[in-house]
């Protein structure tokens, strides 16, 4: 095995020592230091040239915490209604594509190759992914085959059970455990709307009794704290926040003590959004779950958030960051849109991480619960 | 995970090399490799279509008949249909005679809008502009708290009040005449393409303050719908361009191409990375290859240009290429190699790598081991390890918590490599003579143009060899004849099965243009 390596390293290096001697013109000021195994000290200064997170723990002393405490406000402004949102009601409104498409086939007698072949681009148009629309397909024929069925309406049907199977007997609850600092960490890549989900969320858990607190994880964007902290007085729950540019381990580990202090039990800690390929930013994320885990804490939710506009980068992301922070479910945002999320059925049925909750608009109670065979009625009504 | 087109096409072209044309089942078999390598980076499946009639006319055509390389010539015609498609006219920037000049920008929910506001302005000033941004994103909490922020750190003015944005934008206007800013850029709310009331706001925003520039940004991200979304846009705003964010990350960016064919606007600026500099006008010639996941040479150079300092790499190349690359020098060019990212990451970036290596799995864990073992290492060992012997060899692997047989084994492999590299070095030089490339001061070797002689010859079919361990390679280390014609001139390197020298060819032309 070290063979491959070594050889590997040389021959990239000879290319990347050429071109890279070769083009250089500018200087570059960024420095990126390691991220070294086992050690938990890393320098992310990709980000900012001067953080340095060290992981002394993080107890009191470790940067003063400014909190924001926000008194839990018994009465949050304008208590919006709350109804849950149809998850029927609110997809059919901009399927009209799939849907239409699947609808004309329903007419239709035997399939012809072209008929398949179009039922394929269908799955592909909901970003479904070839490879999944393709396997998909190869079992409704042979089901269709041993059945005899050969027409639109029953190769549909076919199509939605399959699918449904895919996505059935999954645990789609988010675990709290009783007596315990649960913290629930949201993850993902930039502007798929984690922060939004933590405001939603912690108004689901007000209204379910329990005393969320917010941790504002996010110290990189610039006012994410900020828009964190609208949504803690919109869903009546605490919240911590650090100074920007501060270290995101030692925010949320200043939140999980204070949660502990004040008797909350859950902990929805915000993290800056990044892109998965950037190795340094996916430790730094590996870090931030560790201390997030430790005495009083206890991690028991790590929640992807996918935006239902994303193309198949979401298999990507779903493989890495489970990788780094052992994702235990997926958050669909951004699905009362004209995109259909079919990426978050491939990611599911691959990886087998369960959709949690849907973003089906921007109002607070706008996240729900997934439903996986609403969601795929949806598709074929 | 990294096997390109060319690769599938080699499969399927393969056995036709000898006919040297292409039958119409031929073209169809490659069309339907383009297709999947299209859909899954996310081009539309309608664009995909029409691409694809468009390939299929130029390759049963006479262009392809009778080429040498069949398979590259496809690629090629490929490569080209996308270039123009993502390409076409750039935008050119052109300021108003009455200023201020007006940007709108518009977009869904978390596509960068706000960022790429902020990037945009720094652009305009280092244009020699003077910008003023506009917060007219009223829906989302702290949005124009965001906009502040950046605007404090790349020093623009932000221009925004509670009101409603229409409002806003009016009153920016003024603002912007009154005190001399030249440029105006409006960052709006995000909005779903199907949210009517949204939409119209977007389109009173737009009425209100006349926009030079109208731009729609789309996450590179975006999957199937980028077309549905950039069409609506289009239909109530007439946009002038797109705007590509986080192109840094891995998606292959197919929404940059299906949004350019249906909204036949151009992508006017790129986002590629998280620095308020990291924006810049689009190459579609790069895209092109992105698409296709032909590996990106020009990205590579670019983060090795970010990881390595000039001096250093020079140097490095240099001892390399003279044998005198040191355990030391090894240690410290693999630590400069993982601050590029993940080592698989960057072998995917090599084009023309042969599939067998591209698909080896590279955990970066092992590089963890090979560090740990040269640092239990003491300096006189690093640069002679030929001194390594049982006792020493024990403490090393005791001090890097390995096995003795694996300090052994890689510091054999090391040697073998060092040899390779010598004759690398060694048939720069003679190869050289003819052209009278390599001079002795290495650093200019480094930096002249014509280094290929300073490296793989690839015209002269240099082999070099070396024995893998458990590997019986007979000859290692030969030099077929200059001039040979055979197809494969192996370059053999310890463990693995061989590498073409064409595509070493390929690699270094590359750098040469």
């Amino acid at each position: 095995m070290d063979t491959w390596i070594i050889a590997l390293i040389v021959l990239g290096l000879m290319v990347v020592v050429g071109g890279g001697a070769f083009v250089a013109v500018r200087s570059r000021g960024r420095d990126l230091e390691l991220y070294q195994d086992g050690a938990d000290e890393i320098d992310v200064s990709s980000r900012l040239d001067d953080v340095t997170i060290d992981d002394t723990p993080v107890a009191e002393e470790v940067e003063a915490p400014t909190p924001v405490d926000e008194a839990p406000q018994a009465t949050p402004p304008e208590p919006e209604a709350l109804e849950k949102p149809s998850f029927f009601d609110r997809l059919t409104k901009a399927r009209s594509a799939f849907t239409g498409y699947l609808g004309g086939l329903v007419g239709l007698g035997k399939l012809s190759d072209d008929d398949w072949e179009e039922l394929e681009d269908a799955l592909i148009q909901a970003d479904v992914g070839v490879s999944t629309a393709v396997s998909l397909l190869e079992d409704v024929r042979v089901a269709a085959k041993d059945q005899g069925a050969e027409d639109g309406a029953a190769i549909l049907s076919l199509l939605k059970s399959r699918m449904q199977q895919e996505l059935s007997g999954k645990d789609r609850s988010l675990r709290i455990d009783e007596g315990a600092t649960n913290v629930w960490l949201f993850v993902g890549v930039n502007g798929v709307g984690k922060t939004t989900a933590i405001g939603k969320v912690g108004r689901r858990l007000v209204d379910e009794g329990h005393r969320p607190l917010m941790a504002a994880g996010d110290t990189f964007r610039a006012a994410a704290a900020e828009q964190l902290t609208t949504w803690s007085e919109r869903a009546g729950a605490e919240i911590v926040r650090g100074s920007e540019g501060g270290d995101p381990a030692s925010v949320i580990f200043d939140g999980v003590a204070a949660a502990a202090a004040r008797g909350c039990d859950v902990v929805l800690a915000d993290t800056a959004g990044r892109l998965h390929n950037k190795s340094n930013l996916m430790a730094e994320l590996g870090k931030v779950r560790r201390v997030a885990d430790k005495e009083p804490g206890s991690v028991t939710e790590v929640l992807l958030v996918i935006d239902a506009t994303t193309g198949q980068n979401g298999m990507a992301q779903a493989k890495v960051f489970t990788e780094v922070v052992d994702v235990t479910g997926i958050v669909l945002t951004k699905l009362d849109g004209s995109a259909k999320g079919g990426i978050v059925f491939a990611v599911e049925s691959e990886l087998g991480i369960p959709v949690k909750l849907v973003g089906l608009g921007e109002k607070i109670g706008d996240l729900v619960d997934f439903d996986a065979d609403a969601f795929i009625d949806a598709l074929f009504e | 995970m990294f096997q390109t087109l060319t690769d599938k096409f080699e499969d399927i072209f393969g056995r036709l090399s000898s006919k040297g044309r292409l039958s119409e089942a031929d073209v169809d078999a490659a069309l339907r490799e383009i297709r999947l390598a299209l859909l899954e980076a996310d081009v539309n499946l309608s664009v995909v279509k029409s691409l694809r009639a468009r390939i299929k006319e130029r390759a049963v055509g006479d262009e392809v008949h009778g080429a040498l390389n069949p398979a590259q010539q496809v690629v090629k015609i490929v490569q080209e249909e996308l270039t123009a498609s993502l390409g076409g006219e750039t935008i050119e920037i052109t300021y108003a005679s009455k200023p201020p000049t007006v940007v709108l920008m518009a977009g869904l929910q978390g596509a960068g809008k706000t960022t790429s506001s902020a990037k945009l302005a720094r652009w305009f000033k280092a244009q020699g502009r003077n910008p003023l941004m506009v917060g007219a994103d009223l829906q989302r909490p702290a949005a124009v708290e965001q906009l502040r922020t950046l605007g404090r750190n790349i020093d623009v003015p932000v221009y925004s009040e509670p009101s409603d944005p229409v409002a806003v934008a009016r009153a920016a206007m003024a603002e912007a005449k009154s005190t001399g800013r030249d440029v105006v850029i409006v960052d709006t709310a995000g909005r779903l393409a199907i949210d009517e009331a949204l939409m119209e706001e977007v389109r009173n925003i737009s009425d209100e303050v006349q926009p030079h520039y109208t731009f729609l940004v789309i996450d590179a991200m975006t999957g199937q719908d980028a077309v549905n979304t950039a069409e609506a846009f289009h239909e109530r705003l007439e946009l002038d361009g797109v705007i590509l964010s986080k192109l840094d990350g891995d998606a292959r960016g197919g929404a940059a191409l299906s949004v350019k064919e249906v909204v036949g606007r151009p992508i006017a600026f790129a986002a590629t990375g998280e620095k308020m500099e990291d924006f810049d006008l689009f190459h579609p010639e790069r895209m092109a290859s992105r698409i296709l996941g032909m590996g990106d040479v020009l990205t590579l150079i670019e983060k090795a240009e970010e990881a390595y300092e000039q001096d250093q790499a020079e140097e490095a190349a240099a001892r390399m290429m003279e044998g005198q690359f040191t355990l030391e020098d090894f240690l410290e060019q693999m630590q400069q190699l993982k601050k590029m990212g993940p080592l698989q990451n960057l072998m995917g970036m090599l084009p023309g790598l042969p599939k067998e290596v591209r698909d080896v799995e590279i955990d970066d864990r092992e590089i963890g081991r090979i560090e740990a073992i040269i640092k239990s290492m003491t300096m006189a060992e690093r640069t002679d390890p030929k001194i390594i012997d049982a006792s020493r060899r024990s403490r090393i692997a005791k001090g890097s918590g390995t096995q003795p047989t694996q300090v052994a084994g890689l510091v054999s492999q090391f040697s073998e490599m060092q040899k390779m590299m010598k004759r690398f070095g060694g048939m720069g030089t003679k190869k050289a003579k003819g052209s009278s490339r390599k001079g002795k001061k290495s650093k200019q070797r480094v930096k002249a143009k014509g280094q290929r002689g300073g490296r793989v010859t690839p015209k002269g079919g240099v082999v070099a060899g070396g024995k893998g361990p458990g590997r019986k390679t007979t000859g290692g280390g030969r030099v077929t004849p200059k001039g040979s014609k055979s197809k494969k001139a192996p370059l053999m390197l310890p463990g693995l099965d061989r590498v073409d020298d064409s595509d070493l060819e390929a690699l270094m032309d590359k750098f040469e243009n």
